[in-house]
């Protein structure tokens, strides 16, 4: 589990977010949403310590990040996998070896273990067969599934994934996102997604929680999300066409 | 201030560069591709520069002296001097902070605007190490050897010219590139060349590792990278040689 206790941050003058406290639980999708500029990503960021919070705190498992020592955090950042919104693969290296990468720097074992490692994740985000190309030969969806195979590459306990749908198609987004949640359930992984896109909140997300205005502003599950009165809440997830009909649809009318 | 506040920065990055790599075998694998890349095919316009170097070299040596008190072998004398002592190990070290500093500084901001330093940092991955201390070990093993290489072309570009257009003969000039040959001048062209280099890479890595942006901010940091590198080699070559000549 990782739980964010009274956690702001500013750049400069500008205060991003204020007091913040969530708790992200284990084996769940847990989905932080809001607007472009909200804060999400910072929030996500910070909980990962690539920025450091003004104030408050992280803790993963009960550790908070801040009182651990550089040998702690480099322990702890190789149970974290990331994906990010550019997918950020190394284009210098072919699918396999962005994948093996993690294995290659961490792992202790031998070049033909990692390789069938490698292999597994591959196969497991079904795109095994392309290990030899590199990232800019591959479709942007190819490229979120080999991003998501590094990921769990070394079997991580927390996974990050930064606006997966981003520049992807619907079906592709759907694919993605049914990817993500098979892998929290299969490896029991403390899963943060950042996200504006509705479709996936209510397809995969478990735990919801409503960046507004610099401040956790809402946070709970799909179906308490869709019944909800916050004003903002609703301003955002109901902004497009298709989510008004979904209401109507829900509410009967 | 600002100079004060990139000066700290550079050397607290200098520090992260140097503490313990994770893995010294793939440390020792990227500095082999980074001294190919960064040195070997750099091979190609330093021995071009060089060649013509020594000719023009030769030829201004030969007009500005044309006085029938002074030797012909002073035309090679010249040329050696100049190229090992000043030429070779600071002119070509200028042209490659441009073509190995911009390729540096371009290829680390690239992997800061695309996240990929986030993704390593987030592996848990010394980024600044296993980024930046295979160039720096890369440019400091291979630049000697094309230094080394410049000198003997230039010197032989210098010859070419020289006994091609007629205005020496051979034996002159060969004369001349043996007269009072002290090898010590050798090793300070050398000590020069590695602290040039591992001037080129680091500062140009500095300039990629801190950009902040997109496309273009990678393109203001090559640039910058290059300018700084130029006028640290500049300093340093004042400051060395007072300190190895005097």
């Amino acid at each position: 589990m990782i739980e964010v206790k009274h956690l702001s941050k500013r750049f400069g003058t500008v205060e991003v977010l204020q007091d913040i406290n969530a708790q992200f639980h284990k084996g769940k999708v847990n989905q932080i949403i809001g607007k472009s500029g909200s804060g999400k990503s910072v929030l996500a960021k910070c909980i990962i310590g690539l920025y450091a919070p003004e104030k408050g705190e992280v803790f993963y498992d009960g550790t908070s990040f801040a009182t651990m020592d550089k040998d702690q955090r480099k322990q702890l950042r190789q149970e974290i996998g990331m994906l990010f919104q550019s997918n950020a693969l190394f284009d210098s290296l072919t699918v396999m070896q962005n994948v093996m990468f993690p294995l290659q720097m961490f792992a202790t074992m031998s070049e033909s273990e990692m390789r069938e490692r490698a292999q597994f994740c591959l196969k497991r985000v079904k795109i095994d067969g392309q290990g030899k190309k590199f990232p800019a030969e591959i479709s942007g969806g190819m490229q979120k599934r080999v991003g998501i195979a590094r990921a769990i590459a070394m079997k991580p306990k927390y996974l990050f994934v930064d606006e997966p749908n981003s520049g992807l198609d619907p079906q592709t987004s759907i694919v993605i996102d049914e990817l993500i949640k098979e892998i929290t359930e299969e490896f029991d992984t403390t899963t943060v997604v950042i996200t504006h896109d509705m479709n996936s909140v209510i397809g995969i997300a478990d735990e919801i929680f409503f960046i507004h205005n610099k401040k956790l502003w809402w946070q709970g599950s799909r179906d308490e999300l869709m019944a909800s009165d916050n004003q903002e809440l609703q301003e955002f997830i109901f902004a497009g066409s298709l989510m008004r009909q979904v209401r109507k649809a829900m509410r009967g009318q | 201030m600002a100079l004060l506040f990139h000066i700290g920065r550079y050397f607290l990055l200098l520090g992260e560069v140097f503490s313990k790599p994770e893995r010294l075998s793939v440390y020792w694998k990227r500095t082999v591709e980074e001294m190919d890349l960064l040195g070997v095919k750099s091979l190609g316009i330093v021995s071009l520069l060089s060649l013509f170097m020594g000719a023009v070299i030769t030829i201004q040596t030969k007009t500005n002296i044309d006085s029938p008190l002074i030797p012909q072998y002073v035309v090679g004398f010249t040329v050696r001097q100049s190229t090992i002592l000043e030429f070779s190990p600071t002119i070509i070290s200028l042209i490659l902070a441009g073509k190995v500093g911009s390729t540096i500084a371009a290829e680390i901001g690239s992997m800061r605007v695309r996240e990929q330093i986030d993704a390593l940092d987030i592996m848990g991955v010394n980024s600044a190490g296993y980024l930046i201390l295979p160039k720096i070990i890369a440019t400091a093993l291979i630049n000697p050897f094309l230094i080394i290489i410049s000198m003997f072309l230039s010197i032989f570009g210098g010859w070419l010219a020289g006994t091609l257009s007629g205005i020496i003969s051979s034996s002159d000039y060969i004369t001349g590139v043996q007269y009072d040959f002290d090898p010590y001048i050798v090793t300070y062209a050398l000590i020069k060349t590695v602290v040039f280099a591992v001037i080129i890479a680091t500062v140009s890595a500095y300039q990629g590792y801190y950009t902040k942006g997109g496309t273009r901010e990678v393109g203001i940091s090559s640039t910058k990278a290059v300018v700084y590198s130029d006028v640290v080699i500049l300093v340093a070559n004042y400051m060395l040689t007072q300190l190895l000549l005097l």
